[in-house]
């Protein structure tokens, strides 16, 4: 791109990136804030050498900030980007939290056989990067003797069939903390948690600094180190501006419950494709849901519980 | 003699604790589930996955050319592919379809059903995973998640004759982190 920063096509990060490097993070945003007006000078005349769809993103709010006339500017502007990078119309949604809804996931670790349905249907639906292929879902294979076992398990399995003999299998992704570590790493308020309990990023805002990945315990966050290879005819043009419009190289990416797909009442991605029917989805809030049945009959257990992150992803057993 | 008294007490308890379960299915399950089993039923399901062209049944089982045959014997001329492991030896096909009415399923008690509410049947042995099934639990539900619900039935999952679950080939795993940087030349 025209920024001549040179290492990196994301816009004029060059002043994101010394943000990370210099704020202690007691009030991210403001510090940013302020850095970019002190900054602003200086970096004026590299921008002088940008076009405007670039000074635009620059310049650009985060989005909680944004008011309704911006953000619709906002997504004619990705809209029309997508559109021509990948050759077809492309919806940037941009649907809030449902009133009374906070999302939870279950997953019945006696019906889960590891097929891997779900990762690959992820990576499908949320326009991850396919090489190298980013995936948001790791399923781990454990043995039944040892238990959930951390020192026992093998994301690598490759048996010609599953499940096998004498093994369990825990597939891992974003646990949506309700103490979620990720969000109080960020030192720019790039990543936050939504009144529906999903915890997303501004793709737009995330500098690139990679503390969040530092700080969640499941492995649940990724980076781009490249730019993402997404091929046109693979691209899912139905997106949510926090969910999975296409990312850059240098942000990072997580799941978001489908956000794009639970806030119009569609299911998740790889709960509709699991054919063992391990996966459960639905509102905390609704005592009628079968994620409610699940908690109040079934033996539940959290994933780290002792870290106090409070996960809203709950595994059990159906037995 | 304590102990036949003790396992006589224990039965009457468990009696009667089916029976509060029973009433209490009735006051609670049922008032949100309008059907129960053996009548005809308001859960939206799947169509039965039955091969092709084999329904109508009653198409090769007329009664006539195709006289029901009570009698246990291995399949020659027809339906040689179903071999029965579920449950005990004693397992025959007429426990779960109806001799006569070939195109209906059979619960114990004689109640003919339609394949599309095969889940009765099913329900009638394994109770656990029938209530779990109904709340949506055991096994799956599409549709959406706040709105009408499609359930797959039993036998889309576990073919009725060899039900446990069949194994899958797994999708490819992860790339190795290693394997990356050896392809990009070591930069990470
Ligand atoms: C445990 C109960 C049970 C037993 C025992 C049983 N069946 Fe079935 N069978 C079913 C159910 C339920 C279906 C419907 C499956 C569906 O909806 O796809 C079925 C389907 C069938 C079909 C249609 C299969 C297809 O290709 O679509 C045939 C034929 C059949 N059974 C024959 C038999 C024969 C012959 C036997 C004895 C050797 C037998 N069944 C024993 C429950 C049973
Ligand atoms: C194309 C003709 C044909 C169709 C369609 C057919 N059957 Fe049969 N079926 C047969 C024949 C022939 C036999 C006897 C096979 C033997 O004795 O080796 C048989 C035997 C059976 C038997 C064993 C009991 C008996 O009466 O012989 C069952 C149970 C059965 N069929 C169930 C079904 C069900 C259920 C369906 C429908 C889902 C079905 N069949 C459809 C031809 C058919
Ligand atoms: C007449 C009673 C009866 C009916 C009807 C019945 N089952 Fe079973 N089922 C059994 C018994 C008995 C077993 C063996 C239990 C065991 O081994 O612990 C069994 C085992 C199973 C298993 C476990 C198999 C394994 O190897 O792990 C599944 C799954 C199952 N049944 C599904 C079904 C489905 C689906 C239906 C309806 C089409 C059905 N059953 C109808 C009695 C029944
Ligand atoms: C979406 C697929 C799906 C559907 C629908 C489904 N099951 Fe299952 N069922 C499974 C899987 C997966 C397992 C676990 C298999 C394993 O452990 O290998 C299982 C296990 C079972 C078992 C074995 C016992 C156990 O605890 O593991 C029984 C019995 C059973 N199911 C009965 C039923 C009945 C009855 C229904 C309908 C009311 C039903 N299932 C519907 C997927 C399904």
């Amino acid at each position: 791109m025209s920024c001549g920063s040179g290492n990196s096509d994301k816009p004029c990060s060059c002043a994101g990136n010394s943000v990370a490097t210099t704020t202690a993070a007691s009030e991210p945003d403001p510090t940013r804030r302020a850095m970019i007006a002190t900054g602003i000078a200086a970096v004026a005349s590299i921008l002088t050498g940008c076009d405007k769809k670039t000074f635009d993103e620059f310049t650009q709010h985060n989005f909680r900030e944004l008011g309704k006339a911006e953000i619709n500017d906002i997504i004619a502007r990705l809209e029309a980007e997508y559109s021509a990078d990948y050759g077809k119309p492309v919806h940037v949604g941009t649907e809030p939290a449902m009133q009374g809804v906070v999302f939870g996931y279950a997953l019945d670790l006696s019906r889960c056989v590891g097929c891997r349905r779900c990762v690959h249907a992820c990576v499908k639906e949320n326009n991850q990067s396919r090489d190298p292929e980013i995936q948001w879902i790791k399923v781990l294979q454990m043995d039944k003797e040892e238990g959930v076992s951390l020192q026992h398990a093998d994301p690598y399995y490759t048996p010609k069939e599953v499940p096998e003999e004498g093994h369990f299998y825990m597939p891992v992704q974003c646990q949506q903390c309700r103490n979620p570590p990720c969000v109080k790493a960020c030192p720019v308020g790039a990543t936050w948690q939504e009144p529906d309990g999903i915890t997303v990023i501004d793709y737009n805002w995330c500098i690139g600094c990679r503390y969040c990945m530092a700080a969640c315990p499941y492995g649940a966050r990724h980076f781009n180190w490249g730019e993402p290879n997404l091929p046109k005819d693979e691209m899912n043009p139905d997106t949510h501006y926090l969910g999975n419009r296409p990312r850059r190289k240098g942000v990072v990416e997580k799941c978001t419950f489908c956000v794009q797909r639970t806030r119009k009442g569609q299911y998740p991605a790889c709960l509709e494709v699991c054919p063992t029917g391990s996966r459960k989805f639905g509102n905390l809030m609704d005592p009628k849901s079968e994620i409610r049945y699940v908690l109040e009959n079934k033996r539940v257990f959290l994933f780290k519980e002792d870290l106090n992150t409070k996960p809203k992803f709950f595994y059990f057993y159906g037995v | 003699m304590p102990a036949p008294r003790r396992v006589l007490l224990s039965r009457i308890g468990r009696l009667l604790r089916t029976a509060a379960l029973l009433v209490a299915g009735t006051a609670l399950g049922w008032a949100q589930f309008p059907a129960h089993p053996g009548t005809p039923d308001e859960i939206q399901v799947a169509p039965p996955p039955l091969t092709e062209g084999i329904f109508p049944c009653s198409g090769c089982h007329d009664g006539k050319a195709q006289k029901p045959n009570p009698i246990r014997r291995e399949m020659k001329d027809m339906h040689t592919d179903i071999e029965l492991r579920h449950g005990p030896e004693t397992r025959w096909c007429t426990d779960c379809h109806d001799l006569i009415d070939r195109d209906k399923l059979r619960l114990a008690n004689g109640d003919k059903l339609d394949f599309k509410v095969s889940y009765q049947l099913c329900g009638q042995c394994h109770g656990d995973k029938y209530r779990d099934w109904r709340v949506g639990v055991h096994g799956k539900r599409t549709g959406s998640w706040n709105g009408a619900k499609q359930y797959l039935l039993c036998v889309s999952c576990h073919n009725p004759h060899s039900p446990r679950f069949a194994a899958l080939a797994p999708m490819p795993p992860p790339v190795r982190p290693e394997t990356i940087q050896r392809r990009k030349g070591g930069a990470r």
